[in-house]
């Protein structure tokens, strides 16, 4: 919702990076030099959670018209909130993975306006205390720079319910299945300087919640919105007047708006013009910005603390408790990734971007005596290149995955001690990926076992031998790139199943004057 | 039984009777909705429902003919229209609610009827509880059972006071046994003394506020009005009691307030808060302090002198802190989900027309009160102040009751008034509730009983004020006045 | 504190109250009246006073979390003005 007022207590659009701290990658050329960008978001993540914030109703997305609705959510006469225990552990949760400070008493005020989504009159939220102050992200970029961005707070409020206005001429209708799930405004300073990094900060933001489990993540669902407040400036000047882009919904568009944004910004100074703070929607079909009618011409919202909820205190212990409890994080995890399995960077960026492909992972490798029990770097290649590479292409997630964690640990081992070989073994798993069956099913099933028969593998070797004496002559005489050729011809007569090796140590010996 | 015997009974005599056998449920329940359809002229009831009272009075008719009475068994009782009553139209005396019909029921009238209390119908009240008089109802002003026999008002209707007007009116006239009332700065404690019976403010939390229509959250209690403090124990006891509805609604064990009738004032100190001797006090008034705290004296109580300095300052901040919570408490009267809607041009037309025409003038004047004290730029020296204020008066009650067991205090400034009086000065109808404000700012319980008449005739009443969830001491102070004050005065 | 026309006028339209222009004045000086009467309140020395926030000396208690209501939209529904399905309907919204 909208949080204009908002911005008059919090530190506001004052950055933590240092000035310097910017690649010329980021600055954008205007007719009169240099524009550097500077963007903070503010976003609202769904917190997972069976119940609503302060009502015993669903939680859940969809579901026919009011009927995720309590007496509570629809502002009948004298109904009370009551907090959602869930919520407030799931709040704390997300502080702490945001390294951030947890506030052991908190308040729930009020936010006073009139919309027919929210039927109270007024949003409850948090304003002067909120649960978690300040913490900060780590945002990897694809060039390798480490960008740090500062969470000003976090602060748990309810969402509004719907407005649907394509139904009948002049009306609109009113879905109240939203209105009182719980979201966490996760507040940002503007620290982020190009449309790549805030989409990047956003996909981060994502994968931690994800990981502590405190929001689906799921934008298509609303699940995560952001508001992203975007201002320019010539670079060693003050910051310039920002304008918010409400809601947007992906972390293309968070892009595609600071893009347009800023362009924009920079065409108005450029011609002389002067930048109004306002806020704007952006319009995906367009890849514009444009001005958003404000619910209120004038943004009082009359914040004060809501009487009908005492002030929210927490115990260090409880804190605690829920610290202990919190999963390994996306930068642990993926430090992990390098320096115990000797992953590489991508790779283990690739496998901890999701906490069920890290999980995964792990579970193909395996642990005896406290050490991978598979090979790590033949583990990450098969899940990292094959596995994801093809669930991408179908765009599934690794935990819509046909084949289990075990199952392409069975594969791996086949692989392993040789029983099929490299060749067969993809042939393997696209039959895995088709069907869910296990891998030594298949291999029995279709004869797949590596033919590592010295005798039987010298008898084909010895026929190809006859059948092409031309290829053979040519290695006698020293031509020993034709080697790969007659590998290949003895994969084919066995339908890949001999070993490589043993069919390449036989050829040394026939040809190679053995 | 004759009819008239039996609305004379208290709540405790009928409750006895009935368990005795001596009379029946349907019987009683039936003499007071004839009292009812008697006394229409006082406008005390805004919706009967008789025929739900008679099918609760025969259901707990046959309760209590198998020896299974409930605490409350067979006695009919009056509802403030505040409380959401399940398929019973409910309104908060405002056109705003039209004919809204809950469907769930109030914490506190669900407790009520599983105590086999009987529903007579729903009683008059201020508009959304904001008045002193009971005359900003939609349904037209509450006529006081009294009449003054001299002075200026003789012969006049007079005001039953308010917001719960029409229950005191209601309880004096004989109509119901005990009702239902909200106090958020007097409106139980005020209307009971103008009408010359018993009522009692818990302390805040003690009752659930879940069902109840809001006026300001962090200040309104329910609370029965009754004829005696006896009545007053037995409702309480039915209405009290932790709900996890309500955040608000605090999680202690309800005492028998009955048991504490009998405990006497002996060696209780009884304090005397000096700020409250206001100038231009009516002197029966005055006297009839004296004398309560000469009543409590005589029955072995210390009488101390107390300082709550900052008395005078209350009602400025009850002014603040009370439409400020009720302009966001009343935001939900928007016309789209329930209630009255009058058509606009467009959304924000319809909103403004709808709350023009379905607030009343005074409800209308808080809110626009309590808009502007939040409002950007007036916050702070408006509502923060007030709230800084409110936390000194409370500090107040807590250092006067390192000196004294409970606060006796007038509940009332003057006896009722006549209908049409003070009607056009909001800050002179205010004050009617000088001496109620504070305790409801502290959150304290607090009971006015009747004590006495003035020389006119009509009743006057005291005030006693307790520590936080020591409605007993209240109880045990309140009925040794009743017991030496032997009022008896009947409208 | 004198309330002019203009802040009326404000104060009115956040409240979303209709208020006819031969009765803002009246309604005007009534508020100005009020505010007049609290206005005595900056006599008290408030300094290092925390204000109040919950009258009662508690902290919130907290709900399990699970869906326990909700689930029947004829009970939401059943005082709407105006309806549709089960949809509550009102005048155009305009974003």
């Amino acid at each position: 919702m909208n949080d204009m007022a908002l911005g008059e207590i919090y530190t506001g659009h004052v950055s933590t990076r240092a000035d310097d701290d910017n690649p010329a990658g980021n600055l954008l050329d205007g007719d009169t030099g240099k524009w550097e960008i500077v963007v903070g978001l503010e976003v609202h993540a769904q917190v997972a959670s069976e119940a609503k914030l302060f009502s015993g109703a669903s939680a859940a997305f969809g579901g026919a018209p009011n009927s995720h609705v309590s007496l509570v959510d629809a502002a009948m006469p004298g109904m009370l909130p009551v907090i959602n225990a869930e919520c407030v552990r799931q709040a704390v949760r997300t502080g702490l993975g945001l390294e951030a400070q947890i506030n052991l008493r908190s308040v729930f005020d009020r936010k006073n306006y009139f919309y027919p989504d929210l039927p109270a009159g007024y949003q409850i939220s948090q304003f002067k205390q909120p649960i978690v102050g300040a913490g900060k992200v780590v945002v990897d970029m694809p060039d390798g720079r480490a960008v740090t961005v500062a969470i000003e707070r976090l602060h748990l409020e309810q969402d509004a319910g719907k407005s649907l206005h394509d139904q009948q001429p002049g009306k609109s209708y009113i879905d109240l299945n939203r209105a009182g799930v719980a979201l966490m405004e996760i507040v940002s300073r503007p620290d982020l300087r190009s449309g790549d990094e805030a989409a990047a900060y956003l996909a981060k933001l994502r994968t931690i919640l994800r990981y502590i489990g405190s929001c689906d993540g799921d934008m298509s669902q609303g699940s995560m919105r952001a508001d992203v407040n975007v201002s320019v400036h010539k670079p060693g000047t003050t910051l310039g007047t920002r304008c918010e882009i409400k809601n947007v919904n992906s972390v293309r568009f968070v892009r595609q708006a600071v893009e347009y944004e800023a362009r924009r910004q920079i065409g108005i100074l450029e011609g002389g013009g002067t930048i109004v703070q306002e806020t704007r929607l952006f319009d995906t079909d367009r890849g514009e910005t444009r001005l958003m009618r404000s619910k209120e011409e004038a943004h009082d919202y009359r914040y004060f603390p809501d009487p009908d909820l005492l002030p929210l205190v927490l115990s260090q212990g409880d804190v605690d408790e829920l610290a202990r409890g919190l999963p390994e994080l996306p930068d642990a995890r993926k430090a992990r990734f390098t320096s115990e399995y000797g992953l590489s960077p991508y790779d283990a960026t690739v496998l901890t971007g999701e906490r069920a492909r890290a999980d995964f992972f792990e579970a193909v490798l395996g642990r005896t005596d406290g050490k991978p029990a598979r090979d790590p770097k033949t583990a990450s290649n098969w899940v990292a290149s094959e596995l994801i590479g093809r669930l991408n292409k179908d765009g599934r997630e690794i935990d819509e995955s046909q084949v289990t964690a075990a199952q392409l640990g069975g594969l791996l081992d086949l692989i392993a001690d040789g029983t099929i070989t490299g060749r067969i073994a993809k042939d393997v798993f696209d039959e895995m990926f088709a069907t869910g069956t296990d891998a030594a099913a298949i291999v029995e099933a279709n004869g797949l076992r590596q033919i590592a028969d010295t005798g039987e593998l010298e008898a084909v070797v010895e026929k190809i031998i006859a059948d092409n004496p031309g290829q053979a002559e040519q290695y006698r005489v020293g031509k020993t790139s034709v080697a790969g050729w007659f590998t290949g011809q003895a994969m084919k007569a066995t339908r890949g199943k001999a070993n490589p090796q043993i069919v390449n140590e036989i050829l040394a010996r026939k040809l190679g004057g053995g | 039984m004759a009819a008239a015997a039996l609305t004379g009974l208290t709540l405790a005599a009928a409750r006895e009777k009935l368990r005795a056998r001596e009379i029946g449920a349907v019987e009683l329940t039936h003499a007071h909705l004839e009292a009812m359809a008697a006394a229409r002229d006082l406008n005390a009831f805004v919706l009967e429902t008789p025929e739900r009272a008679l099918e609760m009075a025969a259901a707990a008719g046959r309760r209590l003919k198998a020896g299974e009475a409930l605490p409350l068994d067979g006695l009919p009782i009056a509802v403030k229209d505040l409380f959401a009553t399940d398929g019973v139209r409910t309104t908060a005396c405002s056109r705003i609610l039209d004919d809204f019909t809950p469907t769930y029921e109030s914490t506190v009238t669900a407790k009520l009827w599983a105590a086999g209390a009987v529903m007579l119908g729903k009683v008059n009240m201020d508009e959304f509880a904001m008045g002193s008089a009971n005359i900003t109802s939609a349904f037209g002003p509450v006529k006081n059972p009294w009449r003054a026999k001299s002075g200026p008002s003789a012969g006049k209707d007079l005001v039953p006071g308010g917001s719960s007007g029409g229950s005191a009116a209601a309880v004096a006239a004989r109509l119901a046994l005990a009702a239902t009332g909200t106090d958020t700065g007097g409106s139980i404690r005020q209307p009971a003394a103008f009408c010359g019976v018993a009522g009692i403010k818990p302390t805040y939390g003690r009752c659930s506020r879940w069902g109840i229509v809001a006026f300001a959250s962090s200040l309104d209690q329910a609370g029965p009005i009754a004829r005696t403090v006896e009545d007053c124990a037995l409702m309480l006891g039915a209405m009290a009691g932790h709900d996890p509805k309500d955040s608000t609604s605090i999680d202690v064990a309800v005492p028998d307030y009955t048991a504490a009738l009998k405990r006497g004032v002996k060696g209780l100190r009884v304090g005397i808060p000096k700020e409250y001797r206001v100038d231009g006090m009516p002197p029966a008034i005055d006297a009839l302090w004296r004398q309560g705290a000469g009543w409590l004296a005589a029955e072995g109580a210390e009488i101390v002198e107390v300082s709550l300095p900052l008395s005078k300052y209350a009602l400025p901040v009850y002014y603040i802190v009370a439409p400020a919570e009720a302009s966001s408490n009343l935001a939900r009267y928007d016309g789209i989900r329930y209630g009255l809607r009058v058509p606009g041009e467009d959304l924000v037309d319809t909103y403004e027309k709808t709350r023009a025409a379905g607030f009343g003038a005074e409800v209308r004047r808080r809110i626009m009160i309590g808009t502007y004290v939040l409002s950007a730029g007036y916050y702070d020296a408006y509502y923060l102040r007030a709230q800084k204020v409110r936390a000194r008066i409370a500090a107040d009650f807590r250092a006067a009751y390192e000196k004294c067991d409970v606060l006796l205090a007038p509940a009332t400034p003057s006896a009722a008034f006549a209908l049409g009086e003070k009607q056009d000065d909001p800050i002179a109808m205010y004050l009617n509730d000088v001496f109620t404000v504070p305790a409801s700012l502290a959150g304290l319980p607090a009971m006015a009983l009747p004590a006495g008449l003035s020389p006119e005739g009509l009743p006057l009443g005291l005030q006693l004020v307790g520590r936080a969830f020591d409605e007993e001491t209240v109880f045990a102070a309140a009925a040794a006045l009743e017991r030496a004050a032997g009022f008896t005065a009947v409208p | 504190m004198s309330i002019d026309h203009a802040t009326v006028r404000r104060i009115a339209r956040l409240a979303r109250i209709h208020v006819p222009e031969d009765e803002v004045d009246r309604l005007g000086a009534e508020l100005s009246q009020i505010l007049g009467f609290v206005e005595q309140l900056g006599e008290v020395d408030v300094a290092g006073v925390e204000p109040m926030t919950s009258v009662v000396d508690a902290v919130l208690t907290l709900r399990e979390d699970r869906v326990s209501d909700g689930g029947d939209a004829q009970k939401v529904l059943a005082n709407a003005p105006e309806r549709a399905e089960d949809f509550f309907v009102v005048p155009r919204v305009v974003e």
